[in-house]
Protein backbone atom coordinates (compact mmCIF):
# COMPACT_ATOMS: atom_id res chain seq x y z
CA UNK A 1 0.00 0.00 0.00
CA UNK A 2 2.85 2.36 0.88
CA UNK A 3 5.21 1.07 -1.84
CA UNK A 4 5.23 4.14 -4.01
CA UNK A 5 3.82 6.62 -1.57
CA UNK A 6 6.16 9.56 -0.81
CA UNK A 7 8.92 8.33 -3.14
CA UNK A 8 8.98 4.97 -1.40
CA UNK A 9 9.47 6.48 2.04
CA UNK A 10 5.80 6.16 2.99
CA UNK A 11 6.36 3.00 5.00
CA UNK A 12 9.33 4.46 6.86
CA UNK A 13 7.26 7.55 7.71
CA UNK A 14 4.49 5.31 8.96
CA UNK A 15 6.95 3.48 11.22
CA UNK A 16 8.14 6.83 12.55
CA UNK A 17 4.57 7.94 13.12
CA UNK A 18 3.90 4.79 15.15
CA UNK A 19 6.88 5.54 17.38
CA UNK A 20 5.66 9.10 17.89
CA UNK A 21 2.18 7.89 18.81
CA UNK A 22 3.41 5.16 21.17
CA UNK A 23 5.88 7.51 22.81
CA UNK A 24 3.32 10.24 23.40
CA UNK A 25 0.74 7.83 24.81
CA UNK A 26 3.29 6.22 27.14
CA UNK A 27 4.46 9.63 28.30
CA UNK A 28 0.84 10.72 28.77
CA UNK A 29 0.17 7.75 31.03
CA UNK A 30 3.23 8.31 33.21
CA UNK A 31 2.77 12.06 33.34
CA UNK A 32 -0.77 11.57 34.63
CA UNK A 33 0.56 9.25 37.34
CA UNK A 34 3.33 11.68 38.29
CA UNK A 35 0.86 14.56 38.14
CA UNK A 36 -1.55 12.86 40.52
CA UNK A 37 1.22 12.13 42.99
CA UNK A 38 2.47 15.74 42.74
CA UNK A 39 -0.99 17.19 43.25
CA UNK A 40 -1.70 14.94 46.24
CA UNK A 41 1.72 15.85 47.68
CA UNK A 42 0.96 19.54 47.32
CA UNK A 43 -2.41 19.16 49.02
CA UNK A 44 -1.26 16.68 51.67
CA UNK A 45 -0.61 19.41 54.24
CA UNK A 46 2.80 17.92 55.00
CA UNK A 47 5.42 20.60 54.67
CA UNK A 48 8.30 18.50 53.30
CA UNK A 49 6.04 17.02 50.62
CA UNK A 50 4.79 20.47 49.65
CA UNK A 51 8.35 21.83 49.37
CA UNK A 52 9.59 18.90 47.31
CA UNK A 53 6.63 19.13 44.93
CA UNK A 54 6.92 22.91 44.61
CA UNK A 55 10.65 22.63 43.91
CA UNK A 56 9.96 20.05 41.22
CA UNK A 57 7.27 22.08 39.43
CA UNK A 58 9.29 25.30 39.65
CA UNK A 59 12.39 23.73 38.11
CA UNK A 60 10.42 22.12 35.30
CA UNK A 61 8.62 25.36 34.48
CA UNK A 62 11.84 27.33 34.42
CA UNK A 63 13.82 25.05 32.13
CA UNK A 64 13.10 24.39 28.44
CA UNK A 65 12.03 20.83 27.59
CA UNK A 66 14.87 20.21 25.16
CA UNK A 67 17.51 21.09 27.77
CA UNK A 68 15.89 18.73 30.28
CA UNK A 69 15.68 16.02 27.67
CA UNK A 70 19.36 16.37 26.78
CA UNK A 71 20.28 16.45 30.47
CA UNK A 72 18.34 13.27 31.16
CA UNK A 73 19.63 11.51 28.05
CA UNK A 74 23.33 12.37 28.31
CA UNK A 75 23.38 12.78 32.08
CA UNK A 76 21.47 9.55 32.62
CA UNK A 77 24.00 7.73 30.47
CA UNK A 78 26.90 8.99 32.58
CA UNK A 79 25.05 8.30 35.82
CA UNK A 80 24.13 4.73 34.94
CA UNK A 81 27.62 3.91 33.72
CA UNK A 82 29.35 5.39 36.74
CA UNK A 83 27.01 3.34 38.94
CA UNK A 84 27.83 0.22 36.94
CA UNK A 85 31.54 0.96 37.27
CA UNK A 86 31.19 1.45 41.02
CA UNK A 87 29.47 -1.89 41.32
CA UNK A 88 32.53 -3.41 39.72
CA UNK A 89 31.21 -4.31 36.28
CA UNK A 90 33.16 -3.46 33.20
CA UNK A 91 30.39 -3.03 30.67
CA UNK A 92 29.09 0.02 28.91
CA UNK A 93 25.34 0.47 29.04
CA UNK A 94 23.54 2.49 26.41
CA UNK A 95 20.36 4.16 27.51
CA UNK A 96 17.79 3.72 24.80
CA UNK A 97 16.55 7.00 23.35
CA UNK A 98 12.99 5.74 23.77
CA UNK A 99 13.50 5.33 27.51
CA UNK A 100 15.18 8.73 27.81
CA UNK A 101 12.41 10.33 25.78
CA UNK A 102 9.64 8.73 27.81
CA UNK A 103 11.29 9.55 31.12
CA UNK A 104 11.94 13.18 30.26
CA UNK A 105 8.53 13.79 28.70
CA UNK A 106 6.73 12.17 31.65
CA UNK A 107 8.86 14.15 34.04
CA UNK A 108 8.18 17.45 32.28
CA UNK A 109 4.46 16.99 31.79
CA UNK A 110 4.04 15.40 35.20
CA UNK A 111 4.63 18.84 36.65
CA UNK A 112 2.08 20.50 34.35
CA UNK A 113 -0.43 17.74 35.08
CA UNK A 114 0.25 18.27 38.77
CA UNK A 115 -0.92 21.87 38.54
CA UNK A 116 -3.99 20.84 36.55
CA UNK A 117 -4.93 18.15 39.05
CA UNK A 118 -4.33 20.43 42.01
CA UNK A 119 -6.85 22.89 40.63
CA UNK A 120 -9.30 20.12 39.78
CA UNK A 121 -9.04 18.49 43.20
CA UNK A 122 -9.76 21.83 44.85
CA UNK A 123 -12.90 22.10 42.70
CA UNK A 124 -14.42 18.93 44.14
CA UNK A 125 -16.87 19.98 46.86
CA UNK A 126 -15.45 19.31 50.29
CA UNK A 127 -18.69 17.77 51.47
CA UNK A 128 -18.08 14.83 49.14
CA UNK A 129 -14.86 13.94 50.95
CA UNK A 130 -16.36 14.55 54.36
CA UNK A 131 -19.25 12.26 53.48
CA UNK A 132 -16.76 9.60 52.39
CA UNK A 133 -14.84 9.82 55.64
CA UNK A 134 -18.11 9.79 57.57
CA UNK A 135 -18.91 6.49 55.88
CA UNK A 136 -15.68 5.13 57.27
CA UNK A 137 -13.64 5.12 54.06
CA UNK A 138 -9.88 5.39 54.50
CA UNK A 139 -7.75 8.11 52.83
CA UNK A 140 -6.78 5.76 49.99
CA UNK A 141 -10.35 4.64 49.42
CA UNK A 142 -11.63 8.20 49.45
CA UNK A 143 -8.98 9.32 47.00
CA UNK A 144 -9.52 6.49 44.55
CA UNK A 145 -13.30 6.05 44.77
CA UNK A 146 -14.57 9.54 45.49
CA UNK A 147 -11.98 12.20 44.73
CA UNK A 148 -10.39 11.04 41.46
CA UNK A 149 -13.59 10.12 39.56
CA UNK A 150 -15.13 13.50 40.31
CA UNK A 151 -11.93 15.43 39.83
CA UNK A 152 -11.46 14.09 36.27
CA UNK A 153 -14.37 16.22 35.05
CA UNK A 154 -12.65 19.42 36.13
CA UNK A 155 -9.26 18.22 34.95
CA UNK A 156 -10.19 17.27 31.37
CA UNK A 157 -9.71 20.72 29.80
CA UNK A 158 -6.30 21.02 31.46
CA UNK A 159 -5.31 17.46 30.54
CA UNK A 160 -6.28 18.07 26.94
CA UNK A 161 -4.16 21.23 26.81
CA UNK A 162 -1.18 19.43 28.31
CA UNK A 163 -1.69 16.49 25.98
CA UNK A 164 -1.59 18.71 22.93
CA UNK A 165 1.60 20.38 24.10
CA UNK A 166 3.10 16.98 24.97
CA UNK A 167 2.32 15.65 21.52
CA UNK A 168 4.15 18.52 19.90
CA UNK A 169 7.08 18.20 22.28
CA UNK A 170 7.67 14.63 21.09
CA UNK A 171 9.16 16.22 17.96
CA UNK A 172 12.29 16.86 20.03
CA UNK A 173 13.06 13.18 20.62
CA UNK A 174 14.56 12.96 17.16
CA UNK A 175 17.44 15.03 18.53
CA UNK A 176 18.38 12.34 21.03
CA UNK A 177 18.34 9.82 18.21
CA UNK A 178 14.91 8.26 18.35
CA UNK A 179 13.64 7.13 14.96
CA UNK A 180 10.40 9.09 15.20
CA UNK A 181 8.54 10.70 12.34
CA UNK A 182 10.68 13.86 12.42
CA UNK A 183 13.91 11.90 12.06
CA UNK A 184 12.44 9.76 9.27
CA UNK A 185 11.35 12.91 7.49
CA UNK A 186 14.78 14.47 7.77
CA UNK A 187 16.44 11.32 6.42
CA UNK A 188 13.96 11.02 3.59
CA UNK A 189 14.17 14.72 2.84
CA UNK A 190 17.94 14.56 2.58
CA UNK A 191 18.08 11.56 0.29
CA UNK A 192 15.31 12.70 -2.06
CA UNK A 193 16.24 16.41 -1.91
CA UNK A 194 12.58 17.14 -1.18
CA UNK A 195 12.66 18.25 2.47
CA UNK A 196 9.59 20.48 2.18
CA UNK A 197 7.40 17.59 1.07
CA UNK A 198 8.43 15.43 4.01
CA UNK A 199 8.26 18.14 6.64
CA UNK A 200 4.83 19.25 5.47
CA UNK A 201 3.74 15.60 5.73
CA UNK A 202 4.95 15.60 9.33
CA UNK A 203 3.14 18.88 9.98
CA UNK A 204 -0.09 17.43 8.58
CA UNK A 205 0.40 14.29 10.66
CA UNK A 206 0.65 16.36 13.84
CA UNK A 207 -2.34 18.44 12.77
CA UNK A 208 -4.41 15.31 12.18
CA UNK A 209 -3.24 13.85 15.49
CA UNK A 210 -4.28 17.07 17.25
CA UNK A 211 -7.69 17.20 15.59
CA UNK A 212 -8.33 13.50 16.26
CA UNK A 213 -7.55 13.94 19.93
CA UNK A 214 -9.79 16.99 20.09
CA UNK A 215 -12.69 14.86 18.92
CA UNK A 216 -11.84 12.18 21.47
CA UNK A 217 -11.62 14.74 24.26
CA UNK A 218 -15.01 16.14 23.30
CA UNK A 219 -16.57 12.72 23.89
CA UNK A 220 -14.62 12.20 27.12
CA UNK A 221 -15.87 15.55 28.38
CA UNK A 222 -19.40 14.48 27.60
CA UNK A 223 -18.92 11.16 29.33
CA UNK A 224 -17.54 12.62 32.53
CA UNK A 225 -20.18 15.36 32.64
CA UNK A 226 -22.99 12.82 32.81
CA UNK A 227 -25.25 13.67 35.68
CA UNK A 228 -24.35 17.34 35.52
CA UNK A 229 -26.62 19.82 33.82
CA UNK A 230 -24.89 22.01 31.29
CA UNK A 231 -25.07 25.73 31.81
CA UNK A 232 -25.83 25.85 35.49
CA UNK A 233 -23.18 27.77 37.31
CA UNK B 1 31.39 17.32 38.72
CA UNK B 2 33.96 19.73 37.45
CA UNK B 3 32.61 23.21 36.92
CA UNK B 4 35.98 24.60 35.87
CA UNK B 5 34.88 23.71 32.33
CA UNK B 6 32.14 26.27 32.71
CA UNK B 7 34.28 28.98 34.27
CA UNK B 8 36.75 28.56 31.41
CA UNK B 9 33.99 28.87 28.86
CA UNK B 10 31.74 31.39 30.57
CA UNK B 11 32.14 33.80 27.68
CA UNK B 12 30.53 31.27 25.34
CA UNK B 13 27.56 30.98 27.68
CA UNK B 14 27.24 34.76 27.91
CA UNK B 15 27.26 35.00 24.13
CA UNK B 16 24.68 32.22 23.99
CA UNK B 17 22.51 34.12 26.42
CA UNK B 18 22.81 37.14 24.14
CA UNK B 19 21.63 35.11 21.15
CA UNK B 20 18.72 33.63 23.13
CA UNK B 21 17.55 37.04 24.35
CA UNK B 22 17.99 38.60 20.92
CA UNK B 23 15.94 35.88 19.23
CA UNK B 24 13.32 36.11 21.98
CA UNK B 25 12.85 39.88 21.78
CA UNK B 26 12.92 40.20 18.01
CA UNK B 27 10.52 37.32 17.45
CA UNK B 28 8.03 38.30 20.17
CA UNK B 29 8.02 41.88 18.87
CA UNK B 30 7.30 40.74 15.31
CA UNK B 31 4.94 38.09 16.66
CA UNK B 32 2.75 40.62 18.45
CA UNK B 33 2.84 42.97 15.49
CA UNK B 34 1.36 40.17 13.36
CA UNK B 35 -0.71 38.49 16.06
CA UNK B 36 -2.86 41.42 17.15
CA UNK B 37 -4.13 42.24 13.64
CA UNK B 38 -4.74 38.53 13.05
CA UNK B 39 -6.87 38.43 16.21
CA UNK B 40 -9.01 41.21 14.77
CA UNK B 41 -9.26 39.40 11.43
CA UNK B 42 -10.43 36.26 13.22
CA UNK B 43 -13.50 38.21 14.35
CA UNK B 44 -14.17 39.59 10.89
CA UNK B 45 -17.63 39.11 9.41
CA UNK B 46 -16.06 38.24 6.06
CA UNK B 47 -16.01 34.44 5.69
CA UNK B 48 -12.83 34.28 3.58
CA UNK B 49 -10.85 36.48 5.96
CA UNK B 50 -12.12 34.57 8.96
CA UNK B 51 -11.30 31.19 7.42
CA UNK B 52 -7.79 32.17 6.37
CA UNK B 53 -6.90 33.72 9.72
CA UNK B 54 -8.28 30.67 11.55
CA UNK B 55 -6.29 28.31 9.32
CA UNK B 56 -3.13 30.30 9.98
CA UNK B 57 -3.67 30.05 13.73
CA UNK B 58 -4.66 26.36 13.63
CA UNK B 59 -1.64 25.41 11.55
CA UNK B 60 0.88 27.19 13.73
CA UNK B 61 -0.72 26.06 16.99
CA UNK B 62 -1.32 22.50 15.84
CA UNK B 63 2.16 21.63 14.61
CA UNK B 64 5.46 21.51 16.51
CA UNK B 65 7.67 24.58 16.36
CA UNK B 66 10.64 22.47 15.24
CA UNK B 67 8.72 21.34 12.18
CA UNK B 68 7.79 24.92 11.34
CA UNK B 69 11.44 25.91 11.59
CA UNK B 70 12.60 22.95 9.50
CA UNK B 71 9.95 23.72 6.90
CA UNK B 72 11.29 27.24 6.54
CA UNK B 73 15.01 26.58 6.90
CA UNK B 74 15.43 23.24 5.14
CA UNK B 75 12.12 22.98 3.30
CA UNK B 76 11.96 26.17 1.28
CA UNK B 77 15.31 25.45 -0.34
CA UNK B 78 13.64 22.61 -2.22
CA UNK B 79 11.99 25.04 -4.61
CA UNK B 80 14.09 26.53 -7.35
CA UNK B 81 11.99 29.68 -7.56
CA UNK B 82 12.67 30.40 -3.90
CA UNK B 83 16.39 29.85 -4.35
CA UNK B 84 16.43 32.20 -7.30
CA UNK B 85 14.33 34.92 -5.70
CA UNK B 86 15.85 37.81 -3.79
CA UNK B 87 14.30 36.48 -0.55
CA UNK B 88 16.89 33.70 -0.63
CA UNK B 89 19.51 36.11 0.71
CA UNK B 90 17.47 36.13 3.92
CA UNK B 91 16.14 32.59 3.81
CA UNK B 92 19.56 30.97 3.69
CA UNK B 93 20.48 32.68 6.97
CA UNK B 94 19.67 30.49 10.00
CA UNK B 95 19.07 33.52 12.23
CA UNK B 96 16.45 34.95 9.90
CA UNK B 97 14.68 31.60 9.53
CA UNK B 98 14.70 31.03 13.29
CA UNK B 99 13.23 34.44 13.97
CA UNK B 100 10.66 34.01 11.20
CA UNK B 101 9.48 30.63 12.50
CA UNK B 102 9.33 31.79 16.11
CA UNK B 103 7.59 35.04 15.15
CA UNK B 104 4.89 33.26 13.12
CA UNK B 105 4.40 30.72 15.88
CA UNK B 106 4.17 33.47 18.48
CA UNK B 107 1.79 35.43 16.26
CA UNK B 108 -0.63 32.49 16.16
CA UNK B 109 -0.64 32.03 19.93
CA UNK B 110 -0.88 35.77 20.57
CA UNK B 111 -3.78 36.03 18.12
CA UNK B 112 -5.67 33.33 19.99
CA UNK B 113 -5.06 35.05 23.35
CA UNK B 114 -6.10 38.48 22.09
CA UNK B 115 -9.14 37.04 20.30
CA UNK B 116 -10.26 35.48 23.55
CA UNK B 117 -9.85 38.79 25.36
CA UNK B 118 -11.68 40.71 22.61
CA UNK B 119 -14.63 38.33 22.75
CA UNK B 120 -14.75 38.66 26.53
CA UNK B 121 -14.98 42.47 26.49
CA UNK B 122 -17.70 43.49 28.97
CA UNK B 123 -20.68 44.69 26.99
CA UNK B 124 -21.02 47.79 29.15
CA UNK B 125 -17.68 49.12 27.90
CA UNK B 126 -18.85 48.97 24.29
CA UNK B 127 -22.22 50.52 25.12
CA UNK B 128 -20.52 53.31 27.06
CA UNK B 129 -18.28 54.05 24.07
CA UNK B 130 -21.29 54.22 21.74
CA UNK B 131 -23.21 56.34 24.24
CA UNK B 132 -20.34 58.83 24.17
CA UNK B 133 -20.87 59.13 20.43
CA UNK B 134 -17.81 57.21 19.27
CA UNK B 135 -17.97 55.57 15.88
CA UNK B 136 -17.41 51.83 15.51
CA UNK B 137 -13.78 52.40 14.53
CA UNK B 138 -13.15 54.90 17.31
CA UNK B 139 -14.64 52.72 20.00
CA UNK B 140 -12.59 49.77 18.76
CA UNK B 141 -9.27 51.62 18.72
CA UNK B 142 -9.80 53.63 21.89
CA UNK B 143 -11.84 51.35 24.11
CA UNK B 144 -12.20 47.74 23.05
CA UNK B 145 -8.65 46.97 21.87
CA UNK B 146 -6.77 48.63 24.77
CA UNK B 147 -9.08 46.97 27.27
CA UNK B 148 -8.63 43.56 25.62
CA UNK B 149 -4.85 43.94 25.41
CA UNK B 150 -4.68 44.74 29.10
CA UNK B 151 -6.76 41.74 30.01
CA UNK B 152 -4.58 39.47 27.89
CA UNK B 153 -1.40 40.34 29.80
CA UNK B 154 -1.51 37.35 32.22
CA UNK B 155 -1.97 34.82 29.40
CA UNK B 156 0.56 36.65 27.28
CA UNK B 157 3.20 36.48 29.99
CA UNK B 158 2.83 32.69 29.96
CA UNK B 159 3.20 32.75 26.20
CA UNK B 160 6.43 34.74 26.41
CA UNK B 161 7.86 32.14 28.78
CA UNK B 162 6.84 29.40 26.37
CA UNK B 163 8.57 31.41 23.66
CA UNK B 164 11.75 31.56 25.75
CA UNK B 165 11.57 27.79 26.03
CA UNK B 166 10.84 27.63 22.32
CA UNK B 167 14.00 29.53 21.40
CA UNK B 168 15.95 26.31 22.04
CA UNK B 169 15.03 25.24 18.52
CA UNK B 170 17.48 27.76 17.08
CA UNK B 171 20.27 25.48 18.32
CA UNK B 172 19.03 22.95 15.75
CA UNK B 173 19.82 25.25 12.83
CA UNK B 174 23.46 25.81 13.70
CA UNK B 175 22.98 28.85 15.96
CA UNK B 176 24.79 29.03 19.29
CA UNK B 177 22.17 30.08 21.80
CA UNK B 178 22.37 28.83 25.40
CA UNK B 179 21.32 25.32 24.37
CA UNK B 180 23.63 25.38 21.38
CA UNK B 181 26.58 26.28 23.60
CA UNK B 182 25.60 23.59 26.12
CA UNK B 183 25.47 20.97 23.39
CA UNK B 184 28.85 22.11 22.10
CA UNK B 185 30.41 21.95 25.58
CA UNK B 186 28.87 18.52 26.17
CA UNK B 187 30.18 17.08 22.93
CA UNK B 188 33.62 18.60 23.43
CA UNK B 189 34.27 17.63 27.07
CA UNK B 190 31.66 14.88 27.43
CA UNK B 191 30.38 16.49 30.60
CA UNK B 192 26.58 16.56 30.32
CA UNK B 193 25.90 17.64 33.91
CA UNK B 194 28.06 20.73 33.88
CA UNK B 195 26.97 21.77 30.39
CA UNK B 196 23.23 21.28 30.70
CA UNK B 197 22.80 22.23 34.35
CA UNK B 198 24.48 25.55 33.60
CA UNK B 199 22.14 26.05 30.66
CA UNK B 200 19.13 25.10 32.81
CA UNK B 201 20.16 27.61 35.48
CA UNK B 202 20.57 30.39 32.91
CA UNK B 203 17.11 29.66 31.50
CA UNK B 204 15.65 29.65 35.00
CA UNK B 205 17.20 33.04 35.72
CA UNK B 206 15.71 34.49 32.52
CA UNK B 207 12.34 32.89 33.27
CA UNK B 208 12.16 34.36 36.76
CA UNK B 209 13.25 37.79 35.51
CA UNK B 210 10.49 37.67 32.90
CA UNK B 211 7.94 36.62 35.52
CA UNK B 212 9.03 39.52 37.76
CA UNK B 213 8.80 42.01 34.89
CA UNK B 214 5.33 40.84 33.92
CA UNK B 215 4.21 41.01 37.56
CA UNK B 216 5.14 44.70 37.53
CA UNK B 217 3.37 45.29 34.22
CA UNK B 218 0.28 43.52 35.54
CA UNK B 219 0.37 45.63 38.68
CA UNK B 220 0.32 48.80 36.61
CA UNK B 221 -1.82 47.74 33.69
CA UNK B 222 -4.42 45.71 35.51
CA UNK B 223 -4.62 47.77 38.70
CA UNK B 224 -8.13 48.90 37.83
CA UNK B 225 -9.33 45.30 37.73
CA UNK B 226 -8.02 44.39 41.16
CA UNK B 227 -9.08 47.65 42.77
CA UNK B 228 -10.94 47.10 46.00
CA UNK B 229 -10.08 43.41 46.14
Amino acid sequence: MFENFLYGYGYQMWLGAQITIILSLTALFFSIVIGLVTALAKLSGKRYLLYTATCYTTIIRGVPDLVLMLLIYFGGQVLVNSLVAKLGYNTYINISPFLAGTVSLSFIFGSYMGETFRGAILSVPKGQLEAAYAHGLTYMQTTIRILIPQMIRYAIPGISNNWQVLMKTTAFVSIIGLEDIVRKASLAGNSTAKPFLFYITVALFYLAFTLASMVLIYYLEKKYSRGYKAGIL
Amino acid sequence: MDFSIITENYLLYLKGMGVTLQVLFVSTAIGSAIGIPVAVLMLSANRAIKLSSYSFVTFFRGTPLVIQLFLIYYGLGQFAFVRESFAWILLEKPFFCAVLALALNNAAYTAEIVRGALVATPHGEIEAAHALGMSRYQSFIRIILPSALRRSIPAYSNEVIFMLHGTVVVSLVTLYDITGVARFINSRYYSPYEAFITAALLYMVITFCLIAIFKQIEKRGLAYLTHGR
